[in-house]
């Protein structure tokens, strides 16, 4: 707590001010009209919001595209999230050695961090196109499968899966660098010379010294790919095929702003609101508890 | 929730320029190293050349097989085609008013509200760094519909008000001045009451020249994301020529029945992505020095 404070009826409040008017009409009054529109359905014309209650609800969690839309949803983050940092961690483990030149790596590495989503999205699009894609002509020499996303889902969310993770690697990779860096070498050396091996190393030193840093990318990855991603699945495959890549973002976006069903979209955002807040909730009590700093 | 990441990112970046010297290795390591980081880079590089070569070249080189990895001379050709079809220089003009107002405007309105919050006592101020904090788990994708709703009551549907101040409120940018603000000597503000200065010839004088690299940071935060934003223009604009750039390129991918003029596209592509990653690439310095700076 400061001391030191300046004495002043007005001023702090005008100081606030404009922070609480963003944050009141653009944050609370939106998230109560959710929780209030959740309860309503539009008319058959459209014209005026009827009331039904949990309706809206009832509908959602009998309905198995939603279910399959929150498959998908955790399915995509999971990989986009723990591929994605696994594969940055052993590369950064591999990669781990005083070597010259790294802040131009560092440079050489962060700049995807820049690319919007949808922007990446397109390029990719493009490196997996069924017929000019470099992507599938290399595959066609290798097995006689057709990788075409517009016909196969799973090859849907490979591409985009690819296309996020194409954007948060260099970023992962050289935050995970960096923490390796941080740790001192005597600790390794110790632990070396007590007899322990790379492998055992890594797991009883390297990898706990690095959870903040996990913790962090970890946080950072998924709602990166829960929350930013709409734009790359609207660009690029817009949930299709079939439902193949409909996340659950872009099917509340889509029912409320293509099917017109506000009440429907609406429900949708509460439970979306619900998933972020225990997310929030679940980040803050490991970041209490097991993080070591 | 949304943007947790500037200030959790301190934590890490502060290792990231730290150079605490590693563990002698056998001499093997080093090469290894620099092996598996050029393979990297090299490999996080190739989408953005192939990009790049594919906007150079003409329909035909785009739609031959082998796919060709050379530059062509289609250039400037295929840059002003995608300029002139999509108006690109509206696009990159609202992309930058956006990015850059949402970058300025959460600087300020969250500087002011840190300033209040560490420097005042004043009845109500817990209640209000409450209601910033329970912000951070509302992000624009859980109240779609209805913000959108509360845009079309104002009237700024199709304007920059609409594109821009919804935004502005900022939890994690409100935290890190705090933060910030807190690790600063109290003689700092005795030393300026003292001569005779008041709390906004303090904020003015004394703590914004102090908070430059944390503005930095923020900045280099803050204008990626609201360049990059898609959900939040696409929501609010419906007149072509108030959609910011990365929402404008959706027009510009060719589907199925049309000419796969993918080197149009990708000229598009490389206009809108360079403008954030130039910015990360320059001010990458005082990105990683700043957000050291608020873990002093």
């Amino acid at each position: 707590m400061k001391r030191t404070v300046f004495r002043n009826r007005w001023l702090p409040y005008a100081l606030v001010a404009p922070q609480l008017a963003v944050t009141i009409v653009f944050f609370f009054w939106p998230a109560f009209d959710s929780l209030r529109l959740s309860l309503y359905r539009a008319s058959p014309f459209g014209d005026r919001m009827i009331f039904i209650g949990a309706g809206n609800y009832e509908r959602l969690l009998v309905d198995p595209a939603y279910f399959r839309s929150i498959g998908t949803s955790f399915l995509f983050s999971a990989l986009v999230t723990v591929a994605g940092l696994a594969v940055a961690l052993l590369l950064a483990a591999l990669a781990n050695a005083k070597i010259s030149g790294l802040a131009i790596y560092r440079t050489l590495l962060l700049w995807p961090y820049g690319i919007a989503p949808a922007i990446a999205g397109v390029i990719w699009l493009f490196i997996f196109h069924p017929s000019f894609g470099v992507l599938p002509y290399v595959l066609s020499f290798i097995t006689a499968y057709q990788f075409n996303w517009f016909l196969k889902g799973w090859v849907a969310l490979v591409l985009i899966v690819a296309a996020a993770i194409w954007k948060q690697f260099g970023y992962n990779l050289a935050f995970y660098l960096a923490g390796l860096q941080a740790i001192p070498g005597s600790v390794l050396e110790a632990a070396s010379v007590d007899g322990a091996g790379p492998i055992r190393r890594f797991f009883a030193i390297t990898f706990p010294l690095l959870s903040p840093v996990t913790f962090f990318l970890f946080t950072l990855n998924m709602t990166f790919s829960f929350f930013e991603t709409f734009g790359l699945v609207h660009a690029v495959t817009q949930g299709g095929p079939g439902e193949a890549t409909s996340i659950l973002v872009f099917r509340a976006w889509k029912d409320g702003f293509e099917g017109l069903q506000l009440g429907y979209s609406a429900a949708q955002s509460v439970l979306l609101m619900l998933l972020v807040i225990v997310i929030t909730a679940a980040q803050f009590r490991f970041a209490e508890k097991k993080v070591t700093y | 929730m949304a943007s947790t990441s500037p200030i959790a990112g301190a934590v890490a970046t502060a290792e990231l320029a730290g150079r605490l010297p590693a563990a002698r290795r056998r001499d093997l390591s080093g090469p290894i190293a620099h092996a598996i980081l050029v393979v990297s880079v090299v490999v996080l590089a190739f989408p953005l050349y192939y990009a790049f070569v594919i906007s150079t070249q003409t329909l035909d080189d785009v739609t031959s097989l082998p796919p060709k990895l050379l530059p062509s001379t289609h250039l400037a050709q295929n840059y002003a085609e995608a300029w002139a079809r999509v108006k690109m220089g509206r696009l990159l003009l609202n992309s930058a008013i956006v990015a850059l107002a949402v970058a300025v405007g959460k600087i300020a309105i969250s500087l002011l509200s840190a300033f209040a919050i560490v420097y005042f006592n004043f009845r109500g101020k817990q209640l209000v760094f409450w209601l910033i904090f329970i912000t951070l788990m509302l992000p624009v994708p859980v109240r779609i519909v209805s913000t959108y709703q509360v845009i079309s009551v104002l009237g700024w549907v199709d304007t920059y008000w609409g594109l821009t101040v919804p935004l502005m409120a900022s939890a994690t940018g409100t935290f890190l001045f705090r933060q910030f603000f807190q690790t600063m000597p109290d003689s700092l503000a005795e030393a300026a009451q003292l001569d005779g200065a008041g709390p906004l010839r303090f904020l003015w004088s004394f703590l914004l020249p102090l908070s430059k690299a944390n503005m930095a940071a923020l900045f280099v935060i803050l204008f990626v994301y609201g360049w990059n934003d898609y959900l939040w223009p696409l929501i609010v604009t419906n007149r072509p020529e108030m959609r910011t750039a990365v929402i404008g390129i959706d027009s510009l991918i060719p589907r199925t029945s049309q000419l796969p003029e993918w080197n149009v596209t990708m000229a598009a592509a490389m206009m809108v992505l360079l403008p954030p990653v130039i910015v990360i690439v320059v001010m990458q310095r005082w990105f990683v020095k700043g957000l050291i700076e608020t873990e002093k």
